[in-house]
């Protein structure tokens, strides 16, 4: 059973496991999806893309930044059948832009991954590329997004 | 088992340090690490329909997978903590990858941008991408073609003028560039510093770096992370920044760093400051960044050169270099100061002390470490530990003076204890850097220090302050002042957003974490002040814990229950079966929550990790809880 004790105005409860199991009945304010001040991830409400997303890594900050946004732009935004396929020319740029700056960009270490991504990237049925275990797959707004899907298992 | 424990606390600093995603960054890493082997199923799985786009879109996906190394979290759509900890984990993707790409990367971080780039090309060579041959071609003239232009304009000289300007090197400003080049596309950004390197963070230097097996980790400043790879302290190799030179000429812009300079004088009016060697550099929009300096006692200035000769205050790398080779050649070390650094470098400097006889004393005026910021009891509770650690710490000590005699330093306290060493570390604070007020006519807060600046950060339209330097509006908790690493990443960050047209406040509370030995680790969010009344949740140490509280001599106890991932403690309870006595009290795990007016501003989660979302949550409520416990019980401070 669990125990308190005040040292003056210190309060200190000593609890077993037992004594947590019980569910929580304290009350927590629901969450205002609207609340502009929280953060919203990669693709905001709008639909717009959310550069300073911490989840980029800095990638739309770095000396590639330009040309990143302008390929990821450029593929977010495809309405082409295959998505992503106009983008070409941009996604040209950023790979000769990031090949100035190896150590900020490490290229993939064996063209094994690349190829298999190619390969898989063009299936059609994303929801196969998600690993299984990667835990953002729950989460992810975008999962249905094909670029991002290529880049989620590639990474992994 | 202690990485396990340290795992998540080694992530890198930048991004806002929270616990909350450290399970997740484990598995992510284990993904990371597995990566062949997972690519293989991959590949299975995408055997089907292959033919979904020609040779184009192919060309495409291969662009596009090859960059996808750098990406790998650009999918990640998480909110709130787990985007940032997205953050601390591309940061440490890339790191990882960096050094493994190339080992001999150590002297790197402090080499020039020249010779950057020349490592630049030499690695272009050995890495030819399959079809992209001719474009690796046309990367290197373009290079060329790119600098040559930027260079011949003007003559060396800096730049008279920076969109944005912002004044001090360190972390905060380094988030807030970042945040800029992210948001405004092309930014050209000044950083300009009094220290003579590149943005680099600072809590390795008091964590960290002193663990490190290298011997020359004063040179690499690399240290572990808890994936076992090293990272650098800097936030970027040199090859980030561009030249300051070319700042006006730069295309898509870029972040350039003016090292070793001062800003000595802000002229509002005109949009202008000037620098320390009279240089002037006009800016559109000005980020005030400058940090603090260290505070010293009064006894100590007062006792003449031979005492300052001993003395360190601790802030800097040439600091951490300065006090490791002390540790190294003395027999004896004094820290003046219970809080953060001086409890962190006693813990570290005490290890030391096991290996090589180094005395480590440490005192400080409260009754027990952290005693501004623990309650009484947890307090001195740590500071057992700190004991445990090899520091004889002497509380309730008040310096009266400190003098040099026979090669020793003397330490009179005013309850006439003396102590003898030979080199002193005051860590008593930090005086906020305010030297640019009274120039530009800022506001200074005359309770907490620092420039006076609204929710938004900003002191003035087109001026901004973030960092230990800012005393902000915090629209939760309200007026506040704040130094740590974390704030600093967040203030900075919020800043750089609000440069470039966010109009947000305050919101996202910072939080911070320390460790002192193996037995205490903590994180910590919200306001923290031991003089508030705290309500403290500790997990009670049940019949299968009670062996190993009874191993609390040996210090095994509570750190094979906080550091194991699973179950804890087969091992220890069977290797020392002990009479299931009721200890005394041992605040292994749990958590603190600090009250004002009976709604919780502070929470502190000791040695229970990844929880800080639900931390920042209650803050973020502010509601009125009728039973903590209650409320305690959301942690699962049971489970690890």
């Amino acid at each position: 059973m669990s125990y308190c004790k005040q040292e003056g105005k210190d309060r200190i409860i000593f609890v077993t496991k037992e004594d947590h199991e019980t569910p929580s009945n304290a009350e927590l304010i629901a969450d205002d999806p609207e609340d502009p001040y929280e953060e919203r991830g990669l693709i905001l409400p709008s639909g717009e893309i959310n550069w300073n997303c911490p989840c980029l890594g800095g990638m739309a900050s770095g000396p590639c930044g330009s040309q990143f946004k302008e390929a990821f732009s450029c593929f977010h935004y495809s309405k082409e059948e295959v998505k992503g396929s106009e983008c070409i020319e941009q996604f040209r740029g950023m790979q000769e832009c990031m090949q100035r700056y190896p150590d900020l960009y490490p290229q993939d270490e064996d063209k094994e991954n690349s190829s298999q991504a190619e390969s898989s990237s063009a299936a059609d049925d994303n929801s196969a590329l998600l690993p299984e275990n990667d835990p953002t797959t729950e989460t992810s707004e975008v999962s249905g997004d094909k670029m991002s899907s290529t880049v989620k298992q590639t990474a992994s | 088992m202690l990485t396990c424990r340290t795992v998540w606390k080694k992530l890198t600093p930048l991004a806002r340090a929270s616990s909350a995603v450290c399970r997740q960054n484990v598995r992510r890493t284990g993904l990371n690490n597995a990566r062949t082997p997972l690519c293989v199923p991959v590949a299975h799985m995408s055997t089907g329909p292959a033919g979904g786009g020609g040779d184009n879109l192919k060309y495409a996906l291969l662009v596009g997978a090859a960059f996808v190394g750098g990406l790998t979290y650009a999918v990640v759509t998480l909110k709130g903590d787990q985007q940032r900890h997205q953050e601390r984990l591309a940061e440490i993707s890339s790191r990882r990858q960096k050094s493994a790409a190339k080992q001999a990367a150590t002297p790197l971080q402090t080499e020039p941008p020249a010779a950057e780039a020349a490592q630049t090309e030499a690695h272009l060579e050995p890495k030819p991408e399959v079809p992209a041959a001719e474009v690796a071609e046309a990367a290197a003239p373009s290079e060329t073609t790119e600098q040559s232009p930027a260079s011949k304009p003007a003559s060396p000289k800096l730049p008279s003028h920076a969109p944005y300007l912002l004044i001090g090197g360190g972390t905060a400003s380094f988030a807030a560039a970042r945040s800029i080049r992210a948001r405004d596309p092309g930014a050209k950004v000044l950083i300009v510093t009094d220290e003579p390197d590149l943005p680099y963070m600072r809590p390795p230097l008091s964590k960290e770096l002193w663990f490190s097996d290298d011997p020359s980790v004063t040179e690499t400043l690399r240290f572990k992370q808890w994936n076992g790879k090293e990272r650098s302290i800097y936030f970027q190799p040199p090859s980030f920044y561009i030249d300051p030179e070319d700042l006006n000429s730069a295309e898509n812009g870029g972040v350039a760093v003016l090292a070793s300079r001062k800003v000595v004088h802000m002229d509002v009016r005109g949009n202008k400051v000037k620098l320390d060697d009279d240089t002037e550099i006009s800016y559109d929009k000005c980020l005030i960044a400058t940090g603090g300096v260290p505070r010293n006692l009064q006894v100590i200035e007062r006792a003449g050169e031979e005492v300052m000769k001993r003395t360190t205050l601790f802030r800097k790398i040439e600091d951490f270099k300065a006090l490791d080779n002390v540790s190294r050649n003395k027999q004896s070390i004094t820290i003046i100061g219970g809080g953060f650094l001086g409890s962190e470098l006693a813990c570290a400097l005490g290890r030391r002390s096991t290996e090589s006889g180094l005395e480590v004393i440490q005192m400080f005026p409260e009754k027990g470490n952290m005693g501004k910021v623990l309650p009484e009891y947890l307090s001195n509770w740590t500071t057992e530990k700190v004991k445990k650690e090899g520091v004889k710490v002497l509380t309730e000590a008040l310096v009266k003076s400190v003098s040099y005699k026979d090669d020793k330093l003397e330490i009179k306290l005013k309850d006439g204890r003396l102590v003898k060493t030979d080199h002193i570390v005051a860590a008593v604070g930090l005086e906020p850097n305010v030297d640019l007020a009274k120039s530009a006519g800022l506001e200074v807060d005359s309770d907490f220090g620092g420039y006076r600046v609204n929710a938004e950060l900003q002191a003035r339209s087109n001026i901004w302050v973030a960092g230990d330097a800012a005393c902000f509006y915090d629209i939760r908790l309200g007026r506040r002042r704040v130094e740590h690493h974390d704030h600093a990443v967040v203030s900075g960050r919020l800043a750089g957003e609000n440069m470039t047209g966010a109009s947000k406040p305050y919101w996202h509370q910072s939080m911070f974490w320390s460790d002192l030995g193996p037995d205490v680790g903590y994180e910590a969010i919200g306001i923290v002040d031991s003089s508030l009344p705290t309500v403290g949740v500790f997990a009670k140490a049940t019949a299968k814990d009670t062996p190993k509280a009874a191993t609390e001599e040996s210090g095994t106890g509570i750190r094979s229950e906080s550091e194991t991932e699973d179950t804890a403690s087969s091992a220890v309870a069977s290797s020392t079966p002990s009479p299931a006595v009721q200890h005394k009290d041992e605040y292994g795990k749990g958590v603190i929550f600090y009250l004002r007016d009976k709604v919780v501003v502070g929470i502190i989660l000791w040695n229970v990790f990844n929880r800080m979302p639900i931390a920042r949550k209650i803050i973020k409520d502010g509601e009125e809880h009728a039973d903590l416990n209650e409320v305690a019980k959301l942690f699962n401070i049971h489970e690890d």
